[in-house]
């Protein structure tokens, strides 16, 4: 069967595409998840029960307190040196309240930085891979060249001369993560091209720039979208990764860096397990539901896994 | 270079005139440090034909042979190296894209794979009118649906309301076909180059396809370059036929004349191999023997001497040039020039 | 007795949307020495036929209800082991596109000989040998024997692959399109060396093919099928002088040829069905110019009209 039959099998209504993505297991697990961040990142200032910076809760909380329900197996402890649902930090600021605040910065730079990547790998892509000759060998090389620098020291030089803010991070993922999209994007260009209907319409006039938006770009889309949330998935474990390093946003918080202050303020030697498993359970849990989105997606419209089942 | 008017005979509304076209082989960088000259796949070599008004005019030959390729250098989707195509009397070989753009109006293409040739994405309506909205065609909306409404009538894709919104997975190999001949006649072109239109089909849609598009091509008046391999369907769509081996016109004139009575050892040998359904009939001997060599090295002076029964000395070294015969047909061969 | 039998053979497919019935109760013979047409067009179950019969069927497939007699054995009851014993070395198949299927870094003699020494208790050397003469046969120089599958052309290769068929002296040749991704002369030319090759080694073979002009040139006996059912059987002159099925007639028209008069092609109105939900009664009548009510409801049986002349259709030609 010819790539094209296969192709248009796949394209379906907005309603048949999402009654085929719930029946994926993967798909819905990934969307449940993501959900309950999203709900999270929006209503934070609604559900976290203190501000996330107020030190003044130490009025309330002692430093490194354990969360409250440790009383349930140990009750000698005093009740003052317990703090709400996960404990406090080293200056007494609430985690549960951390937490929330955190997956905003989480889904915004996973969010942001993704779109950044594929955004320029996807035109990049389409530029090298419909052009061909000259033009894509400079993008593939300047491409590459990305590729082979190990990514995360590239990642933390420009984050050092950039200067912490979320934009920088976001800046700072979307320009080293666009070159492997741009392979992908212009591997598909090169396949579509050739097909008849383009090559319809350069015989009936059209121009280039009508070529790839209206027959070229659609029919790349839904690799598009199957690296989108993969590249967010990796965009939230950089952000993670950098702000543990000590470069992310020191006005915002996030969970990467309650992961650097937990580091920084001996958390482990404390034993203060309430203030190091909750953002690393929690960037696992997003990365993860955005794995399992990916993979349903990929599922359902790349026929070559489909017919594999 | 200047562009060279020429004044038309009315009657013809394409003349090919020594149209090559060779492919340079993209080579590794070591080997391109040794030889200087690429290799280069002579795809087509100095094919001249025309093309009357309202004419079907067959390009035969087996796979490799450029029927193809002078298909598609003719519309300019790919650029000739040398020789010249005259459109309608313009001269249009070195016309830059956008120059043409006016000109595409008056020729199109229909493919041969119905599955590749509609974006899979488009609905039916957007696919048909697609040429009318590039070349601006239409004023309003309402008149490009007119439009659209009339042509799927015309090609039976009754009713239209109903084809109109169907995206190409939803149409069989024979209906997408002829979405395909309505796309290529909605601007009532002068030519079209159908390359092996129905070579896909089952052979119970086939002819309904081919209907279709005769009665298109009575009303309109197009000319149709009709490209294929398939001799006996030539023989039923053709008026006059250009038979084709390792990209040149070997034998060329009215299609009952070359296919009844093959003159050129080549075009007699593809005759005799066209099975025919009749099972009383007694298959002729075919005489030559092998397959079509590589385009890449072509035999030296008629290229057709390696495997031709009756080659001389003369058909090693000398390229036969084609003479008009008797009967009005070109034939580019030895036995015939007298040398 | 004939060689082969298939008795009433109904072969599915089970998909997502329920079961694609693309062989539904077909039944025909095929004679020592004889050559058998199936043709028809695409999708409607030639191909399943021929896989059926050699128990090759692709993920999904099920024979459901049949017989196929071979050599007085029912294959479908048949163990997997004995039925490996027979495959390629009793009934060999060439498929479309065969010659695709050669692999391109060994040699093409050393592939024949790997096949003959699987299947066969025989040397290397002795294996080699009948290599060669099988080159011999097939037209091809033996020492190419020493090649590799892509310094031969298409051609060449299908001639590999109808040499490797016949390595083992089968009784059966079972040939699904064989020439058909190949140009007009070369098919030519392995259609001449495929009935030469049966006359002289007097092979029974059963040729698949969309193309009636080849059925014509090259078969004995022909079985016309539409939609996973023979609509035609008949010996090949019958078929072509006289057709009775309106399919056979419609296909017949449609066939241009190069020689004769010239005529307009004439189709047939319509696609074939849907073998998911396949039409009630006739599966050929929402196309027939000839429908009446009868054959909207009764399934018309295949019924002899003489002189063993099978037409499975209403009408009384």
């Amino acid at each position: 069967m010819s790539l094209q039959k296969l192709m248009e099998e796949h394209i379906k209504s907005l309603r048949e595409f999402a009654n085929t993505f719930f029946k994926n297991k993967f798909g819905v697990i990934g969307v449940a998840i993501l959900s309950v961040f999203i709900f999270m990142a929006i209503f934070a200032p609604q559900i976290s029960p203190y501000n996330p910076m107020d030190v003044k809760s130490i009025g309330v909380g002692k430093p490194f307190s354990p969360p409250a329900w440790i009383k349930i197996f140990n009750k000698d402890i005093p009740d003052d040196s317990v703090f709400g649902i996960m404990g406090t930090d080293e200056l007494g600021r609430d985690i549960f309240s951390q937490i929330i605040y955190g997956s905003r910065i989480s889904l915004i730079v996973g969010f942001a930085a993704s779109f950044t990547a594929v955004f320029i790998g996807t035109i990049i892509g389409l530029i090298a891979g419909y052009y061909g000759g000259i033009i894509d060998e400079v993008l593939m090389r300047f491409a590459d060249i990305l590729l082979i620098i190990p990514g995360l020291p590239l990642m933390i030089v420009l984050a050092a001369i950039l200067g912490p803010s979320i934009r920088n991070i976001i800046l700072v993922i979307g320009i080293t993560s666009w070159p492997s999209i741009a392979r992908i994007i212009r591997s598909q260009v090169l396949t579509v091209k050739e097909m008849k209907f383009v090559e319809f319409a350069r015989a009936a006039g059209c121009g280039d720039n009508y070529i790839i938006f209206k027959h070229i770009l659609p029919n790349v889309m839904p690799l598009v979208y199957v690296n989108a949330a993969i590249n967010i998935a990796n965009a939230i474990l950089i952000e993670a990764g950098l702000s543990f390093l000590g470069l992310g946003d020191p006005n915002n918080i996030s969970w990467g860096m309650m992961l650097f202050f937990a580091e920084q303020y001996q958390a482990l030697l404390r034993l203060a397990w309430w203030y190091i498993f909750p953002p690393g359970i929690c960037i696992l849990l997003v990365v993860l539901s955005f794995i399992f989105i990916g993979h349903a997606l990929d599922e359902i419209l790349n026929p070559r896994l489909r017919l594999r089942r | 270079m200047p562009h060279v008017v020429v004044i038309s005979m009315v009657d013809e509304v394409l003349k090919v005139i020594n149209l090559k076209k060779y492919f340079t082989l993209r080579r590794g960088l070591l080997t391109s440090l040794i030889k200087r000259e690429p290799p280069k796949v002579k795809a087509v070599d100095g094919v001249s034909f025309n093309v009357k008004r309202g004419e079907i005019f067959g390009l035969a030959g087996e796979s490799g042979c450029g029927k193809t390729t002078t298909g598609r250098c003719i519309l300019r989707l790919i650029e000739p190296t040398s020789g010249k195509i005259i459109f309608d009397g313009k001269d249009i070989t070195n016309l830059s894209q956008g120059e043409l753009k006016p000109l595409r109006k008056d020729m199109q293409i229909i493919f041969q794979d119905p599955y590749e040739s509609l974006n899979p994405r488009m609905r039916v309506r957007d696919i048909i009118a697609e040429p009318l909205r590039i070349q601006r065609i239409c004023k309003s909306r309402r008149e490009e649906e007119e439009m659209v409404m009339k042509m799927l009538e015309e090609v039976e894709l009754t009713p239209p309301e109903e084809f109109m919104n169907r995206l190409p997975h939803e149409l069989s190999g024979g209906q997408r076909q002829r979405v395909a001949v309505a796309r290529a006649f909605i601007l009532k072109p002068k030519l079209i180059v159908a390359d092996e239109p129905v070579s896909m089909l089952d052979i119970s849609i086939r002819s309904e396809v081919l209907n279709v598009m005769l009665r298109e091509r009575d009303t309109y008046g197009t000319s149709i370059i009709f490209i294929t391999h398939d001799l006996s369907l030539a023989r039923h769509i053709c008026e006059r036929i250009a038979i084709m081996y390792l990209g040149k016109i070997i034998e060329m004139g009215d299609v009952e004349t070359i296919l009844q009575e093959p003159k050129h050892p080549y075009t007699q040998a593809l005759t005799a191999a066209v099975p025919i359904p009749d099972p009383d009939h007694k298959r002729e001997i075919i005489p030559i023997k092998g397959e079509v060599p590589s385009a890449l090295n072509p035999p030296s002076g008629c290229r057709f001497h390696p495997r031709c029964p009756y080659a001389k000395d003369t058909c090693g070294k000398i390229e036969p040039e084609t003479i008009t015969l008797e009967d009005g047909r070109l034939i580019a061969c030895h036995l015939y020039t007298g040398k | 007795m004939p060689l082969l039998q298939v008795k009433n053979l109904k072969t599915y497919y089970q998909t997502a949307r329920g079961y694609v019935k693309a062989v539904d109760g077909v039944n025909f013979q095929i004679e020592e020495g004889e050559v058998f047409g199936l043709a028809g067009e695409s999708g409607c179950g030639k191909t399943t036929v021929a896989l059926s019969i050699i128990r090759l069927l692709p993920p999904g497939g099920r024979i459901i209800d049949g017989k196929i007699i071979f050599n007085d054995k029912n294959i479908l009851t048949m163990s997997e082991e004995d039925i490996r014993k027979i495959r390629w070395k009793k009934i060999a198949i060439v498929f479309q596109g065969a010659m695709n299927a050669l692999n391109p870094v060994i040699k093409v003699g050393d592939q024949i000989v790997e096949a003959i020494t699987t299947h066969e208790n025989v040397s290397k050397e002795d294996a080699w040998k009948r290599t060669e003469k099988l080159f011999e046969m097939v037209g091809i120089d033996p020492s190419r024997a020493k090649d590799y599958p892509h310094e031969f052309s298409g051609g060449m290769k299908q001639r590999v692959m109808i040499a490797m068929a016949l390595a083992c002296n089968p009784q059966l040749l079972i040939a699904d399109e064989p020439a058909t991704a190949l140009d007009v002369i070369v098919q030519a030319q392995i259609l001449k060396l495929m009935r030469e090759l049966q006359r002289k080694m007097n092979l029974s073979m059963m040729l698949i093919t969309h193309d009636l002009s080849i059925i014509a040139e090259t078969c004995n006996k022909v079985a016309i099928m539409y939609a996973g059912k023979i609509v035609e059987y008949a010996d090949t002159k019958r078929i072509f002088r006289d057709p009775q099925h309106p399919y056979t007639r419609g296909l017949i028209n449609a066939f241009p040829s190069i020689r004769g008069p010239k005529r307009k092609l004439i189709s047939i109105p319509g696609t074939p069905p849907d073998l998911l939900n396949p039409p009630s009664g006739c599966r050929f009548h929402p196309r027939c110019p000839y429908t009446n009510d009868k054959c909207k409801k009764i399934e018309p049986e295949l019924k002899d009209i003489g002189e063993r002349h099978y037409v499975a259709c209403h009408m009384s030609w």
